[in-house]
């Protein structure tokens, strides 16, 4: 039985429709993220599952029981918020203990409690300092702790690692999933990143305008987009339209045919392979370990990416070559 | 050439302009010191400080400020946590209300007030003088409401309110935990301003203390300068003072908390 169950979940803001119809099953342990860009729905059905919005229709049931109406400090939810929302006037002990006083815990559980789970997210020795002497990525990890430290029954993070620079997000992500795993604590996590939702989710829930688009494994999600709005968003996957993609692979489809870029493999302009197009490269961009091509054939643009192994793989621009691409490796999307 | 101008300009305006303020009270305090003939002293001081009516008036009108500093506090810092918090649409009426103050009258204030609680009404509360206490210090919030919410006000809007409330409300606190150990203390600095502003307010006041027939500075501050030559510049140099050494420990406190919070912003 599922640990988190959302059923027609609505909600209006007005005359704008931020969520609609949306339905969620998410297991004990499971840590999920919702994707999608600014303005999909995904912040405010992250924030009913909170409390602090209202649905218009449906239910939020959480270990069998329906969370809809009561109050957020009931609910036994953790919150990692987009901006950490510290207190100011506390120090990250006072910051992190902030709950169990409320709790009104006894002074020695509190400190102990504390030093554990700032062990844990790796700030120990930093008690004493405020946040405005912290680093982003301090920040961040007192505002995880503080929703550890209460031991809730689900987390959710809304968008927590947007506002730090890649490399502290790489070390971050590993960090807070390490944790969920450790802890086996049921996870909701909001991001507009897909590498960020690719790499930490055991499921993903990709929104757009209120709605689910497609939900899976990150592996289904990526390698098998099941609408042109995923295939866009995942990825950068080529989206030929039906003409082209007649035109240059003679399949007819109704929607769009979508190709991945690494699945296109490039061979020389003299290989004979059946099943091979000609092309001719007219851009390449060095992304690190990545070489992007977008290769003209027969009129349609593709992007390829290769693996930047050496400097002699670097093709330059006006080189001809030719594509393969297998068939399992192209997809129909509505 | 033009910015060494524009330099000058401001320099005589601002010489211009405190003269126009520290004239009159150079004037006044050395007045102040001509009680004794043919010399200068603080007699006039002494007399005034010495009288048990000064220690009293100013007394009563301090404790006054710091109930009305109180009460209004706990009426305006819930109030414009809410407002910010859930009805943002109605902080344009509630400011209009709190400014209200401003525009009517105290003695229209005052005569509202002796009609509706004389002692024939049907709460008397003019008819005691503890009750006629509580109906001044009432006034009083009223008459230092605009500065009082302005303050509040301006303290919220500068802290991430709905932020915070929800952390607090995640880890399971309740709206009286909210106020008090996280709102409150961000918002310190402009509660403080707004209550010094209060008790400069309160400390000069005589209409409404006048009106009720209560023992506060301002009448007393009336009374001195009806009868005396020396004693009422004595009287108006200690009052200002009063009021300054407030604006100056607001400044103090408003500088130490600033501190603290642009560093939290960066």
């Amino acid at each position: 039985m599922s640990f988190l169950q959302i059923a027609s979940l609505n909600k209006r803001f007005g005359e704008h429709v931020a969520v609609s119809d949306v339905d969620m099953n998410i297991a004990e342990g499971e840590f999920v993220t919702f994707l999608g860009p600014s303005g999909c729905g995904k912040t405010t059905v992250l924030r009913m599952i909170a409390g602090f919005e209202t649905p218009d229709s449906g239910s939020i049931r959480v270990g069998g029981q329906d969370i809809v109406g009561q109050a957020p400090q009931k609910r036994g939810i953790g919150i990692v918020f987009q901006n950490y929302a510290l207190f100011p006037n506390l120090t990250v002990e006072q910051n992190i203990g902030f709950g169990l006083k409320v709790r009104k815990l006894p002074r020695a559980d509190i400190a102990r409690k504390v030093a554990e789970v700032m062990k844990l997210v790796e700030l120990s020795g930093k008690e004493a300092r405020y946040p405005h002497q912290l680093s982003g990525g301090q920040r961040q990890r007192v505002a995880l702790a503080r929703a550890l430290v209460v031991e809730p029954r689900i987390l959710l993070l809304d968008e927590p690692l947007s506002a730090l620079d890649a490399r502290i997000r790489r070390s971050l992500r590993e960090q807070i999933r390490d944790i969920q795993r450790r802890l086996q604590l049921t996870t909701v996590f909001v991001t507009h990143d897909q590498e960020e939702a690719l790499t930490m989710s055991d499921r993903i829930f990709v929104m757009n305008q209120g709605r689910i688009e497609q939900h899976g494994s990150a592996e289904d999600i990526y390698a098998r987009p099941s609408t042109e709005f995923v295939a866009r968003f995942i990825g950068n996957y080529n989206l030929l339209p039906a003409g082209d993609a007649q035109r240059l692979l003679g399949v007819e489809v109704s929607g769009h045919m979508a190709i991945r870029p690494e699945s296109i493999h490039v061979l020389a302009a003299g290989s004979h392979e059946l099943g091979t197009l000609e092309g001719t490269v007219r851009r390449h961009q060095l992304l690190g370990g990545i070489i992007r091509y977008q290769v003209e054939s027969r009129g349609v643009t593709l992007l390829v990416d290769r693996l930047n192994r050496s400097l002699g793989d670097l093709l330059e621009v006006g080189t001809p070559v030719r594509l393969q691409i297998s068939p399992d490796d192209m997809r129909e999307v509505r | 050439m033009k910015r060494n101008g524009t330099r000058v300009g401001a320099w005589v305006a601002m010489i211009v302009g405190a003269l126009y303020f520290l004239l009159p009270l150079a004037a006044t305090f050395e007045f102040s010191l001509k009680m004794r003939r043919d010399s200068y002293s603080f007699d006039a001081y002494r007399v005034v400080l010495g009288d048990p009516a000064f220690r009293a008036t100013f007394g009563y009108s301090a404790m006054m400020a710091l109930l009305t500093i109180v009460v209004g506090i706990l009426l305006v810092v819930p109030t414009a946590y809410w407002i910010q918090l859930k009805l943002p649409r109605l902080r344009g009426l509630v400011e209009f209300i709190t400014l209200l103050p401003l525009v009517i009258p105290a003695i229209v204030i005052v005569f509202g007030y002796l009609k509706l609680f004389n002692s024939s009404s049907w709460l008397p509360l003019t008819a005691h003088e503890r009750s006629t206490d509580f109906l001044l210090m009432a006034s009083y919030v009223t008459l230092s409401l605009p500065y009082l919410y302005r303050s509040v006000d301006t303290g919220l809007r500068a802290v991430d309110v709905r932020g915070l409330t929800e952390a607090a409300q995640s880890l399971g606190a309740g709206w009286g935990s909210i106020l008090l150990g996280v709102i409150l203390p961000n918002v310190k600095a402009a509660v403080l301003s707004g209550a010094f502003l209060t008790f400069a307010v309160v400390i000069g006041e005589f209409t409404m203390a006048s009106l009720l027939n209560r023992p506060a500075f301002g009448p007393y501050l009336q009374l001195i300068g009806a009868n005396r030559a020396y004693e009422p510049s004595a009287l108006a140099i200690i009052a200002f003072l009063v009021t300054w050494a407030s604006m100056g420990l607001l400044q103090v406190v408003a500088r130490n908390i600033h501190g603290t919070r642009a560093e939290t912003s960066a």
